[in-house]
């Protein structure tokens, strides 16, 4: 017989078991994927996750996309662990995005080693401010934040499209939507040699040091865990949940500002209608399968980024449709919290009893 | 005649007890049989299994003269057995009609007039239209009871059914219990209140440790003979320093007005008290009479604007406007009734619960956590305070209620407060923590501390509080010695009527009455 | 100004249609306590369904069959996880958000583009030929009467009868429910069908009545206003429909306006809808009394039966 039994204490190889077999049961998953295609799953899974890794061009665009998500997990991940659901890291990194540009289209030209920190500052605060209206509308009006950060994307990117198009088009640039190139002072360094991966990543693993530390470590970060895990607890506490929110929103908004600063001055080096292939929702996928954990998240962000570049691939070589690539995405998250469940509860085999469905909760009434 | 129900044998092992072994138990048609226990004995097991709710590992069940194997509850109201749970099982937006609708088949129209009609037979008055959300404890009570009533039962299970009424609530119900019983019905009656079971009952079982421990006729056994066969020895009381103290006033509450969010909630109407250096202040009250309310403003999880700051007092400083955090860092320490999720957080170790409101006490340096005086922390409680569990690491759901209430008292006590609000102190926890928990109480008393405790249970406020309030629909009585009063005036106190308790009231003990404009401005 | 009334009026008709089918189903599945916000994969996953069925068996009934049973099917993986396995709903919601959005857009792309006949009008005979009125009211296909007939029903279920008391019973406390003997897990999982069958119909009646054409991404962020219009609705039938209705109404304006030529960015008209929502969010939200005492109080939990 075998019966659920819920934990009593945690259990460290639980997260790890649980991620091992999300991804096992999306590759199972995606392997039928494929056959109802008409490609051989093997065929299917070397373009995928084989070939990306086969190439330094290819390695360099995993490492090129794992920057962004990492970035904007890592501050996803806290406000999630407080349960602040901020959907809304897509329109938050437009808005870095555009408040970076807005600092390299005024200061074209000039060559100062200010700009381009100032860029990422600028569009720091500007994911903090757009995620900060749904922080303003939840503490002060009790909005719903996992909608009011939505509807922010949405209007975050009408605001992009009316940007490229007008104010900030290139006035040479044959009446296309989008903005001058940026001069070097305002781009990221390239790190290595012959890709485009450039020192942005670099931020982004700082901020993974960061949220470790402010999660694991610091008394603001448990307060915040302790506002998920028992919001009358935390209330008890004296813990403001107002604050909470502010905080959990603000961390998240400036990640992702930071995230739409690296794309426009890395591998865009300007603005324009599409800055994003939906790096914002991706890293949701991202935080979770990371187990809201900063260091699993550097692990999730890297397999996430291999999944874009290997649907790229995959389109090219085996000419598999690029909705693969968002199926394959929503089956990792689908199993994940199918898995999750071994969390908080152990599978417990026993020799068949009378009364082999119970829980050791109703032990003590 | 054939008993409705006889277990043979009944045992049922859980993990970590064995909560039932072999028990034998049978109740007539026309019976109040009691099924008496301390928490923990293995009563609430024993009624499960019988509504269905668990299946025993071994042992048979009889159900007029047939074996029979309970699936489920709803297979057990199929066969005649009813149940009215302690912990109302009612749904508080719906209507009385709509809430028996939902247990009993037939149009709500019709059910309306059968409503009526039993409330009438049984003395249960209640109105079928009325929300739940809108009714007091008594009346959802009545509610539980005709519901069960209305599904035909030839048995009824009340499970500690007197525990959520103020006294003269429980005569009421016993007269409906008599009435119930004298039309053939068997009544399972399930409590640790000796006075009450030898009042109703005409036969019990006395289970201790999961086995029967004794069958008697309640009626001819004295409480301290009932006691014996629960316990196994006289029921313990704290100690007492015996001197009434004078030391100097630390809390003190006047004229605090508050309507609290939900709309169903008793608002607090001038409620004024004080506590001083050395003495428990006791609240009595059935619950939902405004304690959880008053619980709140004064831990400050609710805050006062600034203007009625000086509704509350700590050493004569206005706090109203504080928070919890701030009011902890001038002594006033809070232990909630609700242990898990919000006395302790569920998931995380004692070590991490130990920071939950000790983050200000050294565990933390510079907004950074030290996990070495966490666990020392943990481990220093668990200590001094006997908790029973694996250790600092352990998580707080892992402890039983006992356990975890004691873990809980003893981190706000080794905070060293000033003034300890305790609310329930020992709701659910079995008698020899509780035993403990009231002798820390009173230890505290002793040094100098302000202890105040809200409490639904009368004996534990008699034997540990100097003095007395009682809360009524968000009314608090003044203050009285409780050596001055009796569980009767107490009694008819937490049922509305002040009159009696408050003669024995002294004014030198009154609490600062309230500055009148200060009270003008508040109704202003 | 009466042409602008009359296109008016019969557009909102039609664009409220997969907006309300969508909130009916929502409604149900959050009255039982579950709340789904994946919605939008929902009508997504629909819309492509029913627009495949349309385009090989030109029947608009199969389209609607079709699209019903691919949103159910879909909300299945939800309620699947947050019965069966205690997901977090809210990541539940976004997962399949997220896996709906993926499969329409593999089911769609063989269709990428095309059109298909739209859904034939009704003759209501002499009503349909009234003045003004004819062309208000009474010149639509049957979907349009079909989603007030269904927000009617839906309510008089939720309130009136027993299975409606059964839901409501369940989605304010689960675990009482469950010790009377109701199957909890059986009946949130047949309301959150309920709520995926409906927003796969209302998703249908977007790629093969509304605009008869399959184009990626068509459902536009129409599955969140869903999810807000149970919010502004707080959870009442009438109130949600007459939301629903304003929103139709207000995609219109967006069109009106451009077409009276009013000089404004066509981005801020495009984004109107969302900034309307986040204000009329804001506004009804600030009542927490009114909240509490509507929303169904297990929304949102998980629930387990303990034995």
């Amino acid at each position: 017989m075998v019966r659920l039994e819920p934990r009593t204490e945690k259990s460290v190889a639980a997260p790890f078991v649980v991620t091992a077999l999300a991804i096992a049961l999306t590759l199972v998953a995606g392997s039928v994927l494929f056959l109802i295609y008409g490609k051989s799953p093997i065929a299917g899974f070397k373009a995928f996750f084989i070939e990306p890794l086969q190439s330094s061009y290819g390695i360099g665009e995993v490492l090129l996309k794992m920057g962004p998500l990492l970035l904007i997990a890592q501050g996803l991940a806290i406000g999630f662990r407080a349960r602040i659901w901020n959907i809304g890291a897509e329109g938050q990194l437009i808005l870095g995005a555009i408040a970076a540009s807005m600092l390299a289209i005024q200061f074209d030209g000039s060559a100062s080693p200010y700009l381009l920190p100032g860029m990422v500052l600028a569009a720091a605060a500007a994911g903090m401010a757009w995620a900060g209206i749904a922080a303003w509308l939840r503490t002060q009006f009790n909005a719903n934040e996992i909608l009011v950060t939505f509807m922010l994307s949405s209007v975050a990117l009408q605001l992009l499209y009316y940007l490229v198009t007008g104010p900030l088009k290139d006035p040479m640039g044959f009446n296309f939507p989008q903005s001058i190139t940026f001069s070097p002072a305002a781009t990221f360094p390239i790190l290595i040699e012959n890709t485009r991966v450039n020192a942005s990543l670099i931020l982004a693993f700082i901020a993974t040091l960061l949220a470790f530390v402010f999660m694991q470590r610091s008394l603001p970060g448990y307060k915040l865990i302790v506002g998920g895990l028992a919001p009358h607890a935390a209330r008890y506490a004296g813990f403001s949940d107002k604050k909470a929110v502010w905080i959990a929103l603000l961390i998240g908004g400036g990640a992702a500002g930071v995230a739409g600063a690296g794309e426009v001055a890395g591998p865009l080096g300007m603005l324009q209608r599409n800055i994003s292939p939906g790096y914002g929702y991706a890293a949701i996928i991202v935080a979770f399968l990371g187990g809201l954990h900063p260091i699993g998240i550097v692990f999730s962000s890297a397999l996430m980024a291999l999944i874009y570049v290997g649907g790229d691939f995959a389109r090219l070589s085996v000419g598999l449709p690029g909705a693969v690539t968002t199926i394959f995405q929503g089956l990792l998250l689908t199993f994940y919290l199918a898995c999750a469940f071994l969390l908080n509860y152990r599978i417990r085999t026993t020799r068949p009893a009378p009364a082999a469905v119970s829980s050791s909760a109703e032990a003590t009434p | 005649m054939t008993p409705l129900l006889k277990l043979t044998g009944i045992t049922k092992t859980y993990p970590a007890v064995v909560a039932n072994d072999g028990i034998d138990l049978a109740v007539l048609p026309g019976q109040i049989h009691a099924v008496l226990g301390e928490n923990g004995a293995g009563k609430s097991t024993l009624m499960k299994i019988i509504y269905g709710v668990t299946e025993p590992d071994a042992g048979e069940v009889e159900w007029q003269g047939e074996s029979v194997s309970i699936r489920s509850p709803a297979h057990a109201r199929a066969l005649g057995i009813g149940m009215v749970f302690q912990h109302f099982s009612l749904f508080e937006t719906l209507t009385v009609a709509e809430n028996i609708a939902l247990a009993v088949p037939g149009r709500i129209v019709d059910l309306s007039r059968r409503i009526q009609d039993a409330a009438e037979r049984y003395g249960l008055d209640v109105r079928p239209d009325a929300r739940v959300q809108a009714l007091s404890v008594g009346e959802r009570q009545r509610v539980e009871i005709l519901r069960c009533i209305l599904q035909d039962p030839k048995l009824i299970i009340m499970d500690e059914p007197t525990s959520v009424l103020p006294p003269h609530s429980v005569a009421q119900l016993f007269d409906t219990l008599r009435a119930l019983a004298g039309e053939g019905y068997g009544i399972l009656f399930i409590s640790h209140k000796l006075d009450e079971i030898q009042a109703l009952c005409d036969s019990a079982t006395v289970l201790r440790h999961g086995k029967v421990n004794g069958r008697t006729d309640p009626r001819t056994e004295t409480p301290q003979s009932l006691a014996r066969m629960m316990i196994g020895r006289d029921l313990p009381h704290a100690n007492h320093a015996t001197d009434i103290s004078t030391g100097e006033e630390r809390l003190g509450v006047f004229g605090l007005y508050h309507t609290p969010d939900d709309p169903f909630a008793a608002p607090l109407t001038g409620v004024s008290l004080t506590v001083r250096s050395g003495e428990i202040v006791g609240i009595a009250g059935v619950s939902g009479n405004g304690q959880d309310a008053l619980a709140r403003m004064l831990s400050g999880e609710t805050v006062l604007p600034a203007l009625q700051a000086d509704c509350i007092q700590l050493d004569a400083e206005p706090v109203g406007h504080l928070g919890p955090a701030n009011r902890r860092r001038r002594g006033l320490h809070f232990i909630p009734e609700e242990r898990l999720g919000r006395g302790a957080v569920p998931a995380h170790a004692l070590s991490e619960n130990a920071l939950l409101t000790g983050y200000d006490a050294g565990l933390a340096h510079g907004g950074f956590l030290d996990f070495g005086a966490m666990r020392r922390f943990a481990a220093r409680t668990i200590e001094q305070f006997d908790v029973r569990c694996g250790g600092p690491g352990s998580a707080a759901q892992s402890l039983s209620g006992g356990n975890l209430q004691k873990f809980i008292v003893g981190r706000e006590i080794e905070l060293e407060p000033r003034v300890l609000f305790v609310s329930q102190p020992t709701w659910g926890v079995d008698v020899g923590a509780a035993a403990a928990i009231r002798q820390k109480l009173v230890d505290l008393r002793d040094q100098g501390v302000a202890v105040l405790v809200i409490s639904e249970d009368l004996e534990e406020l008699f034997e540990i509080a100097d003095r007395l309030h009682v809360l009524f629909r968000g009314r608090l009585s003044l203050p009285v010695r409780a050596t001055q009063t009796d569980v009767e005036r107490v009694g008819l106190a937490m049922a509305g009527d002040f009159g009696q308790l408050e003669r024995s009231h002294e004014p030198t003990t009154t609490p600062t009455e309230p500055d009148p404009s200060n009270e003008a401005r508040l109704h202003g | 100004m009466t042409e602008t009334i009359v296109f008016i009026i019969a557009g909102t008709l039609a664009a409220t249609v997969p907006l309300l089918f969508a909130a009916i189903g929502e409604l149900v599945a959050e009255k039982s306590g579950m709340l789904n916000l994946g919605v939008e994969g929902m009508m997504a996953t629909g819309a492509a369904a029913g627009f495949v069925a349309v385009t090989l068996t030109g029947s608009h009934a199969a389209g609607f069959a079709t699209g019903a049973g691919a949103g159910a099917l879909l909300s299945l993986v939800y309620a699947v996880l947050t019965t069966l396995f205690l997901a977090n709903q809210v990541a539940a919601g976004l997962a399949i958000g997220i896996l709906g959005l993926g499969v329409s857009a593999a089911i769609g792309k063989r269709y990428e583009g095309t059109t298909v006949d739209a859904l034939p009008k009704l003759d209501f005979g002499p009503l349909s030929d009234l003045p003004l009125i004819g062309r208000a009211f009474f010149d639509h296909d049957i979907m349009v009467y079909a989603v007030i007939a269904a927000a009617i029903a839906t309510g008089i279920v939720l309130t009136k009868t027993r299975l409606g008391l059964v839901i409501r019973a369940v989605g304010e406390s689960p675990h009482s429910a469950h010790a009377l003997g109701y199957p909890v897990i059986a009946i949130r999982a047949a309301c959150v069908l309920f709520g995926g069958a409906m927003a796969g119909i209302g998703g249908a009646y977007l790629s093969t009545a509304y605009t008869p054409l399959w184009a990626e991404g068509m459902v536009a962020g129409r599955g969140w206003i869903v999810v807000a219009l149970i919010v502004f609705g707080s959870w009442m039938i009438g109130r949600i429909a007459f939301g629903a209705y304003l929103f139709g109404a207000v995609s219109l304006l967006e069109l009106s306006i451009q077409g009276l030529g009013v000089n404004v960015p066509s981005q801020l008209l495009s984004a109107s809808p969302y900034l309307i929502t986040i204000i009329v969010l804001a506004v009804i939200s600030r009542n927490p009394a009114l909240i509490r005492l509507n929303s169904p109080m297990s929304l949102g939990e998980s629930f387990r039966a303990s034995r």
